[in-house]
């Protein structure tokens, strides 16, 4: 990768968006997340997170979608 | 002819189905309401079609149950209707375009097409039409609109057999179609949108989770003891109590049959809870004390579950129910459970992995007490004074975050990660509350009226001929000296095998002191499921979870019901 900065979901602060460069996962959990739109190039914003490791919400497209903590941490993003 | 009506979760999918069958189904606003599958039938032209409402799915290439389910329906369907929301084209295309790329012929319901408007989406129909190449007919499922169109047009659903593309070809493909088809204009954030941002974050959500179990706990009693105070109470003293009188001199005030119809009479008064005929406590308990519990519980959760609310709890929840070895979704099945728990252990095939359905499941049977049980602990134990009720729902809460400890690290596994969809908040349409309250009331009364009638016969015969003295006898060490409850308390125990409800009635006229009704109510709600539960738990879990689920239970049971007697 060049010079650009990739923090994971919930790194991001709420209201913060940012585009997916890449889910750092196993097969299966690409799979569940590409089939709810969320993969590589998508525009996402974070909406919120939950304390003590609670799921990350995002918004993805229109839809609104809670991902648990260890998930989330392997979705990498690029700042906008 | 198969119709297969499929979409992702929560697009409306089962609203209608219900329009298009005269079918009713429980649809609410969150992913998952359905599990299994519904069929039913309408007319199509001269002969009657089959419908069939297929669970939601994301992607044909099945990632879980439901949507391995929803694959292998398709083998079989002759013409798919593909439920599309249009509020969100995006993700939902997906889905359209894996379907075109199969040997069936499509047509697409693009549905909650009232809900563009205010969102500022502005969607070309002729330009979808002609990209997709399928009919699209806009519908909005609650009001009915579109649904006729939709109906006629299945004839001409068509089959185009697109080349098979790669996932991310795919969504280029679904990215170029937005592009041409798809106008969003700015507005500004209405106050429903702030309400569901605030509650998923941390603060505010802690106090809006708080704010909403409050308001239906209290909700739940006040409708609940207004219909027995004003309605139901009123109608059993006055009109039916002289009608059993005349029916109970009319039988010779004694006997057999005159103890099995009218129950005992006691200076000429009946007494309906302690009775015990058929005509007497066999309908009081289902109708003057469960039955108003039943109708106000589901009307508050059909609205909470119409609302969009609940998928938030989930998102709430989550960490915490890791502890117990579930995710935040498990909270679904548990908030189920108090209403009944069949439904509950049937909507933990929600949870992805067998661990986590095994504990939710046996975690619901344990520490979950039922609408129609609760009612009976309210009446019964409510009357000697709230702190008792509340020692009741503190145990059950602590032997439930206990269990789910002991579970989550007795259980080989991990429990997987929450990933679920938040739908919008919507006002619920009172058409689908009503109607869902109407179908639950009526399972409810299906369901419990004839177990109890069946079960008062029985019992007065069994008490006749003093079986029941004989088993009191032999279990008295564990009912009296473990639990502190008369010997006699062992039939209301045996009795909880079929009905629970009917079985805290049992306890009545015993006399037991507040603690001991704390004691008999906490064990009842933890033993062991009722008859209906155990049956599904059987089929859900298999025969060798169920009967470890059924041990867990007991344990469980006695030591709670033990620690109670000695510590009260
Ligand atoms: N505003 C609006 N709401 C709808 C429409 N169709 C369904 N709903 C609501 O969307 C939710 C999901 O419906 P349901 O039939 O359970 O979806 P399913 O999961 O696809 O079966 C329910 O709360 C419905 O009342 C529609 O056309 N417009
Ligand atoms: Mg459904």
């Amino acid at each position: 990768m060049d010079n650009r900065k990739l923090i994971s979901l919930p790194m991001m602060r709420p209201g913060q968006s940012g585009r997916v460069i890449q889910i750092r996962g196993g097969q299966g959990m690409i799979n569940r997340l590409n089939s709810m739109g969320i993969l590589p190039g998508k525009k996402i914003t974070k909406v919120s997170s939950m304390l003590m490791r609670g799921p990350v919400t995002i918004q993805v497209d229109r839809v609104r979608v809670a991902i648990g903590f260890g998930m989330a941490s392997k979705i990498l993003v690029e700042e906008e | 002819m198969k119709v297969l009506l499929m979409g992702n979760p929560n697009v409306g999918k089962s609203v209608i189905f219900s329009r298009l069958t005269g079918v009713h189904v429980i649809a609410s606003n969150y992913p998952g309401t359905t599990v299994g599958y519904t069929h039913g039938y309408m007319k199509l032209g001269e002969k009657p079609a089959e419908i069939i409402d297929v669970p939601g799915t994301y992607t044909l290439e099945p990632t879980c149950d439901a949507e391995e389910i929803a694959s292998r329906m398709l083998a079989d369907g002759e013409v798919v209707i593909n439920v599309v929301n249009a509020t969100n084209l995006e993700r939902n295309l997906y889905l359209t375009l894996q379907l075109l790329e199969k040997h069936v012929p499509v047509i697409i319901a693009l549905n909650v097409w009232d809900d563009t408007k205010h969102r500022g989406i502005h969607i070309d129909l002729e330009k979808l039409r002609l990209l997709l190449g399928v009919p699209v007919i806009p519908t909005v499922a609650v009001t009915g609109q579109g649904i006729k169109e939709l109906a006629e047009s299945i004839p001409h659903a068509i089959s185009l057999d697109l080349p098979v593309r790669s996932r991310d070809e795919r969504w280029a493909a679904v990215g170029d179609i937005i592009e041409q088809v798809q106008r969003i204009t700015r507005r500004h954030h209405t106050w429903t949108e702030r309400l569901e941002d605030a509650s998923v974050s941390p603060l505010t959500g802690g106090a809006i989770a708080l704010s909403i179990l409050a308001a239906v706990f209290f909700v739940v009693r006040f409708i609940g003891e207004g219909l027995i105070a004003h309605v139901f109470d009123p109608l059993f003293q006055n009109v039916w109590a002289p009608t059993i009188l005349k029916v109970s001199s009319f039988l010779g005030e004694g006997g057999l049959l005159h103890d099995v119809v009218v129950g005992k009479v006691v200076a000429g008064e009946i007494d309906f809870v302690e009775s015990f005929g058929l005509l007497s406590t066999g309908v009081y308990i289902p109708f003057a004390m469960v039955l108003p519990y039943i109708i106000a519980f589901y009307l508050v959760l059909g609205i909470l579950e119409d609302t969009g609310y609940l998928p938030r709890l989930a998102v709430l929840m989550d960490t915490f129910m890791h502890r117990l070895g579930l995710h935040g979704y498990a909270i679904i099945p548990t908030l189920l459970g108090f209403g009944c728990n069949v439904p509950a252990v049937l909507s933990t095939r929600i949870l992805e992995s067998k661990r986590e359905r095994f504990i939710a499941a046996t975690l619901v049977s344990v520490a979950v007490p039922c609408a129609a049980l609760q009612a009976m602990i309210f009446g019964m134990v409510g009357a000697h004074g709230g702190q008792y009720v509340a020692i009741i729902y503190g145990t059950l809460f602590v032997s439930w975050i206990i269990l789910g400890f002991i579970l989550n690290h007795a259980t080989k596994g991990f429990s997987p990660e929450l990933l679920i969809e938040i739908p919008p908040y919507r006002l619920p349409s009172w058409q689908t509350v009503f109607k869902k309250l109407w179908m639950r009331v009526r399972g409810f009364l299906k369901e419990a009226i004839p177990i109890i009638l069946g079960a008062v016969a029985v019992i007065n015969v069994l008490y006749f001929f003093g079986i029941f003295d004989a088993i009191a006898r032999f279990t008295a060490p564990v009912v009296s000296d473990l639990l502190g409850l008369p010997k006699e308390a062992i039939t209301a125990l045996v009795v909880g095998f079929l009905r629970k409800d009917m079985a805290m009635g049992m306890l009545a006229p015993l006399a037991l002191s507040a603690k001991q009704l704390v004691v008999g109510s906490v064990v009842l709600s933890m033993f062991f499921p009722c008859v209906a539960t155990f049956v599904v738990l059987l089929k859900e879990l298999g025969v060798a979870n169920m009967l470890k689920s059924a041990g867990i239970m007991i344990i469980a049971a006695f030591l709670a019901g033990g620690i109670l007697n000695l510590i009260l």
